[in-house]
């Protein structure tokens, strides 16, 4: 429709790339729905913080980006395994509307923190790769973003074997499945909900270093990703890993397309819209079991 | 319904139409106009949120389709603002009624109504922001004509009287809705939809109706803001920030009362302009504030607090 | 009812069967409950009684089979619509509106029939007398005993004026002096001409109450009869303690 084959095979390809990437967000939120049945709505604001915080250790300490990932994986890791235990743990008593809330009030205070120290300018970095491109046959693929779909994938696979191979894996494998079940057999729950909890934070800290050099910095950046990564975990299957990967890839396809057809502006709702319908179009089971 | 219990709402109006004639200064009236509006947008999501135990993410559907349709209708076809702002409520009421049949005949409830919402109201951002008849990112304006013809006035003090006079409506509605049937059969959907049904409760109607009335009135919100602000673009009509006031104040000053979102919203806003007089015009600083405040009202529930306006579901 | 021709069993139910995936749990049920009995289903626990109900009241659509109120074909249709034709259920876990009153509990009920609040309130009072629960009106519903929370069902099951009503385990839960309590509220209903079909547990209520009785095991209705007949009946008794008990029970009683 107007565009020649090259073109579409380069939007295709670039939107797989970033796909990745919304994968490895959406990875961190389908975990922690999987494990604590809550949908975070703190993820955004808390990928925001995270992208901050990298944006702050290449402009104050000179890290690049992607040699600061693992560490700010450690320290976003204890973040979010603090906020589960000492915020959302005791705040929620039990209740759906109650974690809808603090998660609310979270990303409300994390946003904002965001926007009183860094105030509302769009932030980049400058790193010397950033506009660098790799041939791909006829397209041409931005380095940082083969980079991003490369090491969302380690994520993905340290992930899995996290998840089968060592006890921490099986625990939380057995809180999801019954969380009675595994206090009864002396597991602590409250332990691997944080812990849970601090994985999933620690996969956007990752995401957040391997965004960075190719997209710009904002208080309410988070937001954009926010929507884009609840569409994916609800495209793969709420709690289902593959399918936040297989999903993000989905939904980068699908962003970039639009946005080759509709415009910039007008691409997001290609992806609002799918989260719409897929909402609507699949509600019991996935999501009328649970209210 | 007695004279009696009109009581408490006729006084709270009383003392709020007295500001203007002690006070002249415009910060105060400001806050006052602004204030109300909110506690207006917030009494809608009450409706549903507070009565019915729906929580919507995304009431800026609802204020912003109110918003925008009182302003287009003045400045793109020259229509009196009276039946524009009459109009945005009527569209925010379809909208209402359109989404919440998608969502509802769906069975979406909890967390997911919570996105459903939360994504149109983006939608609606996006398409606001990109089209022609909202003037796109530029936004509209409404033209400065003060007479009270256009509804638009030269004194704020009368303004707020305007925004008082609707608030006043809305709590008046509140109460007949919470003496009703319909109001009855809410809150035993919010309580528990089985045993709702099982008593005759056509679960998809109430909740239609409310988020029609919901809609409705978060719609006046909006149209009150366009006549108050005279301009408009989409980051207002539809932005976050107006779904996230809307839910906020009548969670902090006692959901599923008539009186939580007016406390909320003076609760609030006092307390981010407090904030603002200590920590200085830092941006932000006042959401972090209600962001704690949320957080707090969530773990510390002030339900069991003794207060006059507190009467949860009082027989 | 039009009292021409043959009298149709005021409820009858034709063939139900539901299945949840590869479960059957309830299998081609037939039974009628006659216009004002009191109508008892038993059986062992999972034998289908609680989704046979739920078939009936509208909660679940049945796989194949019917369901007839007074004639007409009710099968599928939704609970409200059903509630508003005079079919009302209680839950065997017990459903109150938690953060309601007693009176506003009941009131829910008793507006399916009244449009204004006074005369909903009205309705609920007079029915908490019936049902035992006039003192309590005020309290929370959270704060009733577990007897108070079955009486409450009862009242607002009561409210909504049906004509059917059925009863999931009322007597559930309950210790013997509360029992005793509550059999003559059952009968003062059905004597106010209200129609109860009731699953119970407990048989010394069964027999005291109920005019006929079916009993369902594994999804099959296995016995219709008066108490008497059922309880004497071997598939009955084999279907409550095992294959073969009935023989063993017969040679034990000679041994």
């Amino acid at each position: 429709m107007g565009f020649p084959p090259e073109i579409i095979l380069e939007a295709v390809l670039n939107g797989l790339l970033t796909g990745a990437v919304y994968g490895l967000v959406a990875l961190g939120l389908t975990l922690v729905y999987g494990v604590l049945h809550i949908i975070n709505f703190a993820h955004g604001a808390l990928l925001t913080a995270a992208m901050y915080a990298a944006y702050v250790a290449r402009t104050a300490l000179g890290i690049d980006p992607y040699v600061a990932a693992l560490p700010l994986a450690g320290l976003f890791f204890v973040l979010g395994y603090g906020v589960q235990r000492l915020v959302i743990g005791p705040a929620s008593q039990g209740k759906d509307e109650n974690i809808l809330l603090v998660t609310l009030g979270l990303s409300i205070i994390v946003e904002n923190l965001m926007l009183a120290i860094f105030r509302s300018d769009t932030r980049s970095i400058d790193v010397p790769y950033a506009m660098e491109v790799v041939e791909f046959g006829p397209a041409l693929l931005s380095w940082p973003r083969l980079v991003g779909f490369g090491a969302t994938l380690a994520v993905g696979v340290a992930l899995f074997l996290l998840m089968t191979r060592t006890a921490t894996g099986k625990a939380i494998r057995a809180v999801a499945k019954e969380r009675t079940g595994a206090a009864l057999v002396g597991i602590d729950v409250a332990h691997i909900y944080a812990v849970t909890f601090g994985i999933g934070t620690a996969c956007l800290a990752i995401a957040a270093a391997l965004l960075l050099p190719s997209f710009y910095v904002s208080p309410r950046v988070g937001n954009a990703f926010v929507l884009v990564a609840f569409t994916i975990v609800v495209l793969g299957g709420m709690g289902s890993v593959v399918g936040a990967l297989v999903g993000g890839l989905v939904i980068g396809v699908v962003e970039s397309l639009s946005g080759l057809y509709l415009g910039d502006s007008l691409g997001q709702i290609g992806i609002f819209l799918i989260f719409i319908l897929v909402l609507l179009v699949r509600p019991t089971g996935l999501f009328g079991a649970r209210a | 319904m007695t004279a009696r219990d009109l009581l408490p709402i006729l006084a709270f109006a009383a003392v709020v139409a007295l500001a203007p004639l002690l006070v002249s200064s415009n910060v105060v009236l400001n806050f006052l106009v602004f204030t109300m509006i909110i506690a207006l947008a917030a009494q809608g999501w009450n409706l549903l949120g507070g009565y019915g135990g729906q929580y919507s993410f995304g009431h800026a559907a609802f204020f912003g389709t109110g918003a925008y349709l009182t302003a287009i209708l003045q400045v793109r076809y020259g229509m009196n603002a009276y039946p524009a702002f009459a109009a945005g409520i009527g569209l925010a009421a379809l909208v209402g009624l359109a989404i919440g049949f998608l969502a509802f005949r769906s069975g979406l409830r909890g967390s997911y109504f919570a996105l459903v919402t939360l994504a149109f109201a983006e939608v609606f951002r996006v398409l606001a922001n990109a089209s022609e008849v909202t003037g796109g990112a530029a936004g509209i304006l409404i033209r400065l004509r003060a007479d009270p013809a256009n509804f638009q006035f030269a004194e704020r003090g009368t303004f707020l009287w305007v925004a008082l006079a609707l608030v006043t409506l809305a709590l008046v509605a509140t109460l007949m809705l919470e003496r009703s049937r319909l109001g009855a059969q809410l809150v035993a959907v919010r309580e528990n939809e089985a045993a709702a049904q099982a008593l005759g409760v056509d679960v998809l109607s109430v909740k239609l109706r409310t988020i029609a009335l919901s809609a409705g009135m978060t719609g006046a919100a909006g149209g009150l803001y366009a006549q108050y602000f005279l301009y408009l673009d989409a980051n207002i009509a539809y932005g976050t920030w107006i779904s996230v006031e809307a839910l906020l104040a009548p969670i902090v000053g006692g959901a599923g009362t008539v009186f939580g979102p007016v406390l909320g919203a003076v609760i609030l806003h006092g307390l981010a302009e407090a904030t603002k007089s200590i920590a200085g015009s830092i941006p932000g600083i006042d959401l972090v504030v209600f962001g704690i405040v949320l957080i707090l009202v969530v773990r510390y529930p002030p339900r069991d607090l003794p207060g006059l306006l507190r009467r949860r579901r009082r027989p | 009812m039009t009292g021409t021709g043959p009298d149709p069993a005021f409820l009858a139910v034709r063939g139900v069967t539901k299945r949840f995936g590869g479960l059957v749990a309830v299998n081609d049920a037939t039974l009628d409950v006659a216009e004002g009995s009191i109508t008892g289903l038993i059986g062992p626990n999972g034998a289908g009684k609680t989704t046979l109900f739920a078939v009936v009241a509208g909660f679940e659509k049945p796989t194949a089979g019917l369901v007839l109120l007074e004639g007409e074909d009710i099968t599928g249709r939704r609970p409200h619509e059903l509630a508003r034709m005079g079919l009302a259920r209680t839950f065997q876990i017990v459903q109150p509106f938690a953060g309601l009153t007693v009176r506003e509990n009941i009131a829910v009920g008793a507006f399916l029939r009244e449009a204004k609040r006074p005369a909903a309130l009205a309705v609920a009072e007079e029915v908490a007398m019936r049902v035992g629960l006039a003192d309590q009106l005020d309290k929370p519903a959270a704060a009733l005993t577990v007897a108070g929370r079955k009486r409450l069902e009862v009242a607002r099951a009561l409210a909504t004026r049906p004509k059917l009503l059925l009863l999931d385990e009322v007597l559930a839960g309950l210790n013997p002096s509360e029992v005793r309590d509550i059999v003559p509220v059952v009968r003062a209903i059905r004597d106010s001409g209200v129609t109860v079909l009731m699953i119970e547990h407990v048989m010394q209520a069964v027999m005291n109450l109920c005019d006929r009785v079916h009993v369902l095991a594994q999804g099959r209705i296995i016995a219709s009869g008066t108490p008497a007949e059922v309880v004497a009946a071997p598939e009955v008794v084999e279907a409550y303690l095992g294959h073969g008990a009935a023989a063993r029970l017969k040679g034990g009683a000679h041994a």
